[in-house]
Order: C-alpha cells, then structure tokens, then sequence
C-alpha cells in the first residue's frame, strides 16, 4: 500500500505533538548544526589557507642553480653554496622557456641579488638590491603605491631607475616624497621611479620592503655580474604544474646538467598543510558526530515511548486491518522524519552560524556538508526508529487493546 | 452458515500454568442473526469474541467464514479478513485522540486501500456518520464528544467497510443508562436492516435485544438459547 498515505500519517503524528516532536529532534539539530558548522570551519580555513598561498603563488615555479634541497632534503650542502656563486643560470635559458612553452607558463620573471651601500643627501644606508625583470610586477603582484614600474624598455636599455620598498623608502627619504629624486647606489646616480606597496615582514625570512628593486640588465651593465639568483614561472593553472615542471626540467636540462639547477614549487608543503587542515576538519566532524549518535538514541527513546504510549492506537490500527509492516512502516517513517527535519533545522541553522562567522572567519558551507549531513540524518533515524517500529509491529492487537 | 466454528479451543500459557480459555467449542452463526455472549468475567466469553473475531488464533479446531477455512490464516491474511469483513465495537470506543469524528470512521477505508482525500472516501464516511445521528459532528474530536456519541462513532467506523459480521464487546459497558439505550437502538435497528452482530455483554437488559443468548462457564456453552430452539 501506498507510503504516501503512510508518509501524511507520519507527518499528521508529528503534528500532533509538536513540542515533544521539537524537543525530540533537538539532538539531531545540534548534531548536524555542529558536523556542518565545524566541517565548513574546517574546509573555510583550508581554502583560506590555499589562497593565502596562492596569493604568495602557489602557482608558482622557481628555477634555482644547484641543487638547495640537498640529496637527502632540507637545505645546504657545500656543494650548492658553490654552485650558487657561478652563474650557471642565463637570461637566454629563460627566454627559451617562456618562448617553448606559452601553453603552460603564463608569466616570468628572472631575479639576482646583490649589495650595495645606499644613499640619498646625508642618509646612507647598506641595501639588498633585487634586480628584476619587469614582469616581477605581475607575477609578484607587486603593484606600485606611488609612481610606477619601470618598463620592459627602461630594463633593456639597463636605464638607471630603482623601485623602493617601502621601508627602505622611509628610512632613506623620511617625510620626503622620493618620486623622481635621484639616490646614490655604490656612488652612481639612479632615478626612483617609485615606491612599492607594502607587503609585510615574510616570517623572518627576506623583507620585500627594504629592497631596492632595479633593472635586470642595469644590475648587469653597472654592477659587473651575470650571476642569476633565480627564474621565476607562473604558470597558468595550477593544475599543470607538474606538467610545467617537467617542462622547464626538458627546456633547462638542455643547456645544463641535471645537479646545476632544481626547479622546485610550494605544492609539497600546500599539500602538508592543507592535509593537517583536512584532518583537522575531520576530527572536528567526528567529535561532533557524537552528538549526532546522542541525538539519535533521543529519537529512539522517544519513539520507544511513543510506542509505549500509543499501543491501544497500535492495538486497534490492527485490529481494523493494519498489517504489521505498515504499522513498522508508519513508526520507522516517523522516526526517519523526525531525524530529517530535524537535520533540516540544524542544517540552516549552521548555514546562518557559517554567515555569521564570515565576518571573522572564513567559514564555507560545502555541498558535500550538507549531502552528509542530510544522508547521515536519514540513516540516523532509519537506524534508531527501527527498534521502536519493529516492537509496535510485533504488538499483539488484544494485547494492546486492552492495555491500559 | 456464515461463521461456523468446530472444536475450537484457545489455550493461554501465564508462567507455567496452562489457562483454557476455550474448551472444545462448536457454534454456528447463521446470516443476520444477533446473538449476546454472556458468562461470569473468566468464562471464556471475551476470548470467543476475540477468536471468532480473528484477533487471535484459536489453539485448535477450525473456523470457517462463509465456508472459507480461515483459522489458518497468516497474520497478514486475517489483518486484511478482519479490514474487509469484520467490524469492530469496543467498550472503551478506541478511537484515536486529536483526530475528527470523520476521520476515526474513515480508518478502516485507509487500511482497505482507499485514499482518505477522496471524495467518496469522504462522502461515504459521511453517511455513515449520519446514519449514526452524528451528521452534524463530522469534525469534532473524541474530546468533543459525549460517551455515547463516541460509541456512535465507532458504530459508524464498524460499518463503514460493510463487514460480514460485526463484533461488539460491551457496548454499553462505559455508558450512562440514557446513552445505551441509544446505542441498544441502533444495534437493533441494524440487525433489522440485516446485518449480523455477535455482541458480549453481562447486562441482561443488553442481552435482552438480541434473538440469541448463549451463556459461556469455564471455557464451555452452558446454555444457547438457539440451540434450544432449534
């Protein structure tokens, strides 16, 4: 017969006792409001944590000469402290590159580092100098705050212009707006053609904001070096940057041999971090799967009492013709229900919460939540109505008549 | 003969005593007779009921129902016999609580397969309701209700699947004297109009409107008037 008949007598009986069907479903609600609500903390804080990344450029290669990992991982080893004074990288090794593979890579950009003794009227400062190409802009997103990039042009001509960092800004021009104003590097004259924004201290590792940023090939022409530091590649999706890599392995590896340069990315410690993130989201879930198994033992004990309560109505449902598996039927839709609507409610409730959160905390409510959360719901009360439906299904109809 | 019971005998285990509730019972019931069960509480006469009614199983002999065999059957098999053929009244009304006089008649039609929405489900628990003086109660509660009308109710519910036979158990056991003898009315008005009713009481005045009485003790008939009769 007809479950939709069952279905409205399910709900009908639920109706009828709203406040102990409310009280019933608490357990459920709080159960799957905190799975929902924890897990979408938890996968909220791994895509924060992704995007961090990813700001900094997760799709990001870079090309080292040497090999700074080691044989056995971890940095250091004579070895790469030599090879990283010979200048093993060239500019045309990246060109080929960017040239072979446009599908892949996006973007680059090349960097070597120097030093050198800063100085602007009677302030002197001793500098890192980080001389670019000009497409670190883009691929470091590096914007301008005040003036602008030099240009691909004023790179090639190895014109005499310097970018600033904010901090070095500071502490060489004071209240003084540098724009323009020529600084002394070694004692040659350099145009600022602007300051950079802020980027924030990297963790005690290089300060972006005090370097004096120039021309690649200024840094070549003036400062009597062809040492290259690094390539730099964006690649286009992160997806590929296995693909990328293997790439840039094949372009290089042609030029070069394997022990004189790595390509490495920060997938593997993404990876490390957003698995403790996921791990953590499932131990938040589990903890607060708990509270779902407690709400549904609450399902069953009520429907136990329900049962208890209703035997004369079980008694004469099958006295005028109810076979036992609809009168199973009824109670097991009930509690099924009962533990649906229930997680409904908790549902929303942690879909409001991870709102709520949003200001502070980068909460995200997954489709997959809210799957698990419906299905464990529906199994919940699937799982714990059946003992209660099995027992009023084995009633016996006199016996239930006649029960007081 | 419409309900023939032959040596029908219903044993009950409480701890380790063995209660014989029935004893070797032989009773034949013909169409549109109304007969009263009567004994002393313990004789037997509700456990008759209860498996004449095929609301329990007998622990021996057999029973036919218009001829048919159906002490045999499977729980499944007299849930549906007892939806479509036999009518249920209670001492104690059963009807569900919170739930409209309409809706208490239209149980069994449920159960028969009958969707409640539909109209002639509807319009047919109607009738009976107004056949049973209640017309004007359709939507009240059992709350709402006087004893006797509740008992109307579930005179109205018995009928609703035109059963074979109708079962009363005390029918006026839990009313006031005014409203048995409405409820004493209308049984017999439906035994007239042909219906067979099979009715336990201890009240010789209830018993009275019946054409046969059978007396039960100790599991036995003692006495059946039609029997004599005949």
């Amino acid at each position: 017969m007809k479950l939709g008949a069952i279905f409205i007598l399910a709900i009908k009986s639920i109706l009828l006792n709203k406040s102990r069907s409310f009280l019933t479903m608490l357990g459920v609600i709080i159960g799957v409001g905190s799975v929902v609500l924890l897990t979408s903390i938890g996968t909220g804080l791994q895509a924060y944590v992704t995007d961090q990344f990813a700001s900094l450029g997760t799709n990001i290669l870079y090309v080292v000469p040497g090999n700074p990992f080691g044989e056995n991982g971890g940095f250091g080893g004579e070895q790469s402290m030599i090879q990283s004074t010979k200048p093993v990288l060239k500019r045309r090794f990246y060109n080929q590159v960017i040239r072979n593979n446009r599908d892949l890579i996006k973007d680059g950009a090349v960097t070597a580092v120097n030093i050198a003794e800063a100085k602007y009227a009677k302030t002197s400062k001793k500098v890192t100098l980080y001389a670019v190409t000009s497409s670190y802009e883009t691929v470091y997103n590096s914007k301008a705050a005040k003036g602008h990039w030099f240009s691909s042009v004023e790179e090639e001509k190895a014109e005499r212009v310097v970018m600033l960092g904010t901090k070095i800004a500071e502490d060489l021009f004071g209240q003084v707006d540098p724009i323009n104003k020529t600084i002394q590097l070694n004692g040659q004259s350099y145009n600022v053609s602007g300051v950079l924004e802020e980027k924030g201290g990297g963790f005690g590792g290089p300060s972006f904001d005090s370097y004096v940023y120039l021309p690649l090939e200024t840094s070549f022409k003036y400062f009597d070096t062809e040492l290259i530091d690094s390539f730099i590649f964006e690649v286009r999706d992160k997806d590929q940057i296995k693909d990328s890599k293997l790439a840039i392995e094949k372009t290089i590896g042609k030029e070069l041999k394997d022990d004189e340069f790595t390509v490495f990315d920060q997938t593997q410690l993404l990876s490390t971090i957003t698995s403790i993130l996921g791990m953590l989201t499932v131990g938040l879930g589990g903890i607060s799967a708990i509270s779902l198994l407690v709400g549904g033992i609450g399902i069953m004990n009520i429907m136990l009492v329900s049962v208890t309560e209703r035997t004369r109505e079980i008694g004469l449902r099958k006295a005028l013709g109810a076979t036992p598996n609809l009168i199973l039927a009824q109670f097991l839709i009930e509690a099924a229900l009962l533990s649906v609507i229930g997680g409904l409610i908790g549902l929303l409730i942690a879909y409001l919460g991870s709102l709520a959160l949003q200001a502070y905390f980068p909460a995200k409510v997954t489709i997959g939540a809210v799957i698990l959360a419906f299905g464990v719901s529906t199994v919940v009360g699937l799982v714990f109505g059946v003992a209660p439906a099995k027992k009023a299904a084995k009633l016996s109809p006199i016996e239930a008549l006649r029960y007081e | 003969m419409l309900l023939n019971l032959k040596h029908v005998s219903k044993s009950y285990k409480i701890g380790d005593t063995v209660i014989r509730a029935l004893d070797d019972i032989s009773l034949a019931v013909k169409e549109k007779e109304f007969i009263a069960i009567m004994g002393p509480s313990g004789s037997g006469k509700s456990t008759f009921l209860q498996v004449a009614s095929m609301l329990a199983e007998p622990s021996d002999g057999e029973i036919f129902l218009n001829g048919i065999e159906v002490s045999s059957y499977n729980e499944i098999q007299r849930s549906h016999l007892r939806n479509k053929q036999i009518g249920f009244i209670f001492q104690s009304f059963n009807l569900l609580a919170r739930t409209s006089a309409l809706e208490n008649v239209m149980l069994p039609l449920f159960y028969a397969g009958f969707k409640t929405d539909s109209e002639h489900a509807q319009e047919k628990a109607k009738k009976m309701l107004e056949r049973v003086g209640l017309g004007d109660r359709l939507n009240n509660t059992p709350a709402q209700l006087s004893g006797g009308q509740q008992q109307r109710v579930a005179i109205a519910r018995a009928l609703i699947n035109d059963p074979t036979v109708i079962f009363a158990d005390e029918p006026t056991g839990n009313l006031d004297s005014k409203s048995g003898e409405d409820i004493k009315k209308i049984l017999k008005d439906l035994n007239k109009e042909g219906k067979t009713i099979i009715m336990v009481t201890h009240e010789e005045d209830v018993a009275e409107i019946a054409k046969r009485q059978i007396v039960f003790k100790d599991g036995k008939v003692l006495s059946d008037s039609g029997s004599k009769k005949s």
